[in-house]
């Protein structure tokens, strides 16, 4: 009975095995692609570079050049450190306000909250993008309001579902100490939240970093670019692509993201727990 | 009933909530609400509106392209919430047995979630073009191509997400009950339809939600892919709105109206979608 088992489980862990190499095996291509010439890679994506094909860092050198790729990295950090502290500060201040407070101005702010998270992108796009313009909020700190805005729902929504499960005899006691409002709330509720304030940050982080339409629609293209916006613009107008500096911006888009995820494991699987939640 | 503290707090409210409600009313609000009001004009630059009534919607639903966006969007949704979520929960059953390297199987699955769109959409690109160029032939020759090729790029990337869903759902399933139905000599698949499945019914609702709606919203994996091509047979719905605003001065009204409509779709089917699968949850 039990050598049946675990020989059922050595063969799952083959099949497991196989299909995770499977899993890799487009980010493993576009690295062998990234040192090829140009020339090769659309002819034969499958061929490894050799001789005549190898390219070196060529790929990397121009990819580099071509996209900026040290500039927009590091406004696409800007945005990204900016807007997830300042939706982690200003969220949980309000949604701790709606929960304590919940009289009817809260209780009408909530759902408006609610609705913010059913509602695409695309239905905003335009009148948003224009009046992010009008209102000078086209730099990378303006997308940091911008989506503080646009994402306060989900922040909103995941905060007032914590803050509802702490017991309020902690802050009452802290009042009749005579602790200030704000007091009250950086020193007892914050250490109390602070599981689901990293939770909401690698959620919001994953968004922002990703993102894409926002900051191409908002952002002033000539000083401001991120890393997706910029790898988009590799394809230039016509189609003509250099296919060399696209796989070398990928690799350098994608290590990034690796490490990030081999050092915070176990908080981005919490993250998207705390995303999964009923809308 | 308030409490003493929450009328002590009620004061504070310029700080608490007047940030977020200012930043709110900038990035939704007002662009929610001028948008809808949009839709009903004809513009090339939001301060030139003129009303026109339901002009534009009327042309948005003339549009074949439009209707073929919706089409394609629909018959993605449909495929890849399918795929998705029985992929993932057979992935996530075998996962939370005792299977030597799980865990870094589950890592495995769900790395590609945390790469962006347009990232994603490169990938594919080179990986299947290369696959097709054997018959000479690429993603742009047939929308049947791009179609399939978005349904493998959509897998490849949630199917790890809602395995982790998945897997939390399974770890918390009583374990008193399951072994109960052991006891009681059900076999393998009685216990799978009669008692996993129903009492997974929250994770599932949770996990089609996301994939259905992510379904619809599809927008950089699609630009980075083929860009709609041939001739915008293989463009969604996002995808289709977003080229009506900026590809074509005149229809930028067209366009909103677009938009209202695709708010209003899915806005319906994320809140059928919801009542169907929560109306089949139990409890334990």
């Amino acid at each position: 009975m039990n050598g049946e088992k675990a020989k059922h489980s050595g063969l799952w862990t083959l099949f497991f095995s196989m299909i995770s190499i499977a899993w890799v095996f487009p980010i493993f291509l576009v690295i062998i692609n990234s040192f090829k010439q140009k020339a090769y890679i659309s002819d034969n994506a499958f061929s490894f570079p050799a001789g005549d094909t190898f390219a070196g860092w060529d790929n990397y050198v121009r990819g580099i050049e071509q996209t900026n790729f040290f500039a927009s990295f590091g406004w696409t950090v800007i945005v990204t450190v900016g807007s997830v502290l300042l939706i982690l500060l200003c969220t949980s201040m309000c949604a701790w306000w709606i929960v304590r407070v919940n009289n009817w101005a809260a209780k009408a702010l909530y759902i408006l909250f609610l609705f913010n998270m059913i509602v695409p992108f695309q239905m905003l796009m335009f009148t948003l993008s224009w009046l992010a313009d009008r209102l000078g909020l086209n730099t990378p700190w303006g997308l940091c309001i911008i989506y503080l805005g646009f994402g306060a729902g989900l922040a909103v929504f995941i905060f007032t579902g914590v803050v509802k499960g702490i017991p309020q005899s902690l802050e009452e006691s802290a009042m009749i100490d005579g602790a200030s409002v704000p007091r009250i709330f950086f020193q007892v509720v914050v250490p109390i939240m602070k599981p689901s304030i990293i939770s909401v940050a690698i959620l919001e982080a994953m968004w922002v970093w990703n993102d894409y339409l926002l900051p191409y629609l908002t952002l002033d293209l000539n000083k401001y670019k991120t890393i997706s916006v910029s790898i988009q613009y590799l394809k230039g107008g016509y189609g003509s692509v250099d296919m060399g500096a696209m796989m070398a911006c990928l690799v350098l888009a994608i290590i990034p993201i690796i490490l990030f995820y081999i050092l915070c494991q176990k908080y981005i699987v919490k993250g998207v727990m705390a995303g999964a939640v009923k809308g | 009933m308030i409490s003493m503290a929450g009328k002590a707090i009620r004061r504070w409210w310029a700080l608490f909530v007047l940030p977020t409600f200012a930043a709110f009313i900038i990035g939704f609000v007002v662009p929610f609400i001028y948008g809808i009001y949009l839709s009903f004009c004809e513009f090339t630059t939001v301060t030139d509106a003129q009303f026109v009534g339901f002009k534009n919607y009327a042309k948005a639903l003339q549009d074949k392209t439009f209707l073929h966006a919706l089409l394609f969007s629909t018959l993605l949704t449909i495929v890849t919430t399918i795929i998705i979520n029985v992929v993932a929960f057979a992935i996530a059953y075998m996962l939370t047995k005792s299977i030597r390297g799980s865990n870094l199987f589950r890592s495995v699955f769900f790395m590609p979630n945390l790469i962006g769109g347009i990232i994603l959409g490169y990938i594919w690109m080179l990986l299947l073009n290369g696959v097709l160029a054997h018959w000479s032939k690429s993603l742009t020759f047939d929308q049947k191509y791009g179609f399939w090729g978005l349904v493998i790029l959509v897998c490849w990337q949630q199917i790890g997400y809602m395995m982790i869903i998945y897997i939390a759902g399974m770890q918390s399933l009583p374990t008193d009950v399951l072994e109960a139905a052991s006891v009681d000599g059900a076999n393998g698949r009685q216990t799978m339809f009669k008692i996993i499945i129903p009492l997974m019914m929250p994770s599932i609702t949770v996990c089609s939600f996301l994939t259905v709606t992510n379904g619809f919203k599809l927008f950089d994996q699609n630009l980075a892919l083929t860009n709609g091509a041939p001739s915008r047979m293989s463009e969604g719905l996002a995808l289709n709105i977003t080229n009506t605003f900026y590809g074509r001065v005149g229809f930028e009204g067209v366009g909103q109206a677009k938009a209202v409509l695709f708010f209003i779709l899915v806005a319906i089917v994320s809140l059928l979608q919801n009542k169907l699968t929560t109306s089949k949850e139990v409890e334990a």
